[in-house]
């Protein structure tokens, strides 16, 4: 094979990201998704299949962003951002908004990452042990909470450092968590085997994508 | 507002309503500010932005000690500095914690079991217990001195309503204080609200004053 070929592969941008993501996410779903990458998600699920949004700060069935203008102050998400309710939307205070998250009654929940493990820990949170004033929101809760919990990440740092690892180095989000995983590269699943690739882009091949990732990688 | 305010005494512990900017008790908190108690423990989700409200209470060294779950925002200038220079004490909490231990002692129930922070640094030093398959963390319910609501109605026994997503930690809040002081934008009669639409009952109110100060400001 010519050495050209190597390069042969377009990593995903992250929309291509959210919308890998957002094509798995079936109708009927209750789906929390994390601030930054997890929340262009909801922008990729067709507006004829009905999934419903949740948010940390009490919102149920929340819709897209406002036209700029149409702002309602009051109507905002976990990421400080306003949005719009669907029809049949509701609100809860925050302790019944995290019920909901404890007591595993939202199918998925997406968050990015840092790191994750082949042991299914997440890391996305803090950089080290004594970061300056680290801030964790709902990520522990979210992750701990969810019956699904997918992360969505690019592959490696843009250093080139793996962040599908076979241990987290940085301080944990939660233990044995992550059910899958969408990178600009590819789709893992997390088994008790370890890391299973489902899906890769398209021209890239097993071993150059192992070559990219710190953990090892079973084939489907 | 100063009699709203009355009966703070230093050292008080006080949970303040409020996601973002969202349901945020301002004129309570700049009562607060003119009121003078001291050596404080804030209770909120964030630790506040910008020079006003919450970040100016801790920029005249007035909160010993804040308990969050997201210290760090856009402009959370005045907390980053103080903590840099080891001036205020911080315990960050899992936000899910924090509304349950509120909520927790509100309810009279002093302890419960979680898999928030299970294996993590927020969860070391915790009692771990393992219910079925599952390792949990046992935390403490977080009562307050005083709680600082914000309502959207509230009439003469303090039976309230919130507006869209400014309920977030109001209710729970307002439930866990022996003192909670409510500020609403509108005050309308006892039956205005369907009892069916009351969502803090005034039981859990013990002031209401009457501050229509419109929208949250855009952000």
């Amino acid at each position: 094979m010519p050495d050209t070929a190597v390069a042969s592969y377009t990593p995903l941008d992250r929309k291509g990201i959210a919308r890998r993501a957002a094509d798995d996410i079936p109708e009927g779903w209750y789906v929390n998704l994390g601030i930054g990458m997890p929340t262009l998600i909801a922008d990729y699920v067709p507006a004829d299949r009905e999934v419903i949004f949740h948010s940390e700060n009490g919102v149920l069935g929340m819709g897209p962003a406002p036209e700029p203008g149409h702002e309602n102050r009051w109507l905002i998400n976990a990421g400080k951002q306003y949005v719009t309710l669907r029809p049949g939307a509701s609100y809860v205070h925050h302790a019944d908004s995290f019920a909901i998250i404890r007591g595993g009654h939202l199918d998925l929940c997406v968050l990015g990452g840092f790191e994750v493990a082949e042991n299914g820990d997440l890391a996305n949170w803090a950089t080290s042990a004594n970061d300056t004033a680290p801030a964790v929101g709902g990520a522990m809760d979210l992750a701990a909470g969810a019956k699904r919990l997918w992360v969505v990440t690019d592959h490696t740092t843009k250093t080139g450092a793996s962040k599908i690892v076979s241990r987290c180095a940085y301080p944990l989000t939660a233990i044995g968590s992550v059910k899958r995983v969408y990178t600009n590269l590819c789709v893992l699943d997390v088994e008790p085997r370890g890391f299973v690739v489902r899906w890769m882009v398209d021209g890239l091949d097993f071993d150059t994508l192992q070559a990219r990732t710190d953990a090892k990688l079973n084939r489907d | 507002m100063a009699e709203a305010m009355d009966g703070i005494a230093d050292g008080a512990t006080v949970l303040i309503g409020g996601f973002g900017a969202v349901g945020q008790p301002n004129a309570l908190i700049d009562g607060l500010i003119e009121q003078g108690a001291k050596d404080l423990t804030i209770v909120l989700n964030n630790a506040g932005s910008g020079r006003v409200g919450v970040s100016r209470l801790m920029e005249l060294r007035r909160v010993r000690r804040i308990v969050c779950s997201f210290p760090r925002s856009s402009d959370s200038t005045v907390f980053e500095e103080l903590y840099k220079a080891g001036l205020i004490e911080l315990e960050l909490v899992p936000q899910g914690t924090l509304a349950e231990r509120i909520r927790a002692a509100g309810a009279g129930i002093p302890a419960f079991y979680t898999a928030t922070s299970v294996g993590t640094l927020l969860g070391q030093g915790k009692e771990e217990r393992r219910f079925g398959e599952r390792n949990y963390v046992m935390e403490h319910a977080l009562p307050g001195d005083v709680a600082l609501v914000e309502a959207w109605q509230a009439d003469r026994w303090g039976n309230l309503t919130f507006r869209d997503s400014g309920r977030n930690f109001n209710p729970v809040m307002a439930t866990a204080a022996r003192l909670t002081i409510v500020q609403t934008q509108h005050v309308v009669e006892l039956g205005d609200i369907p009892p069916e639409q009351v969502m803090t009952p005034g039981i859990h109110v013990d002031r209401v004053l009457h501050v229509p100060y419109g929208d949250p400001p855009l952000f």
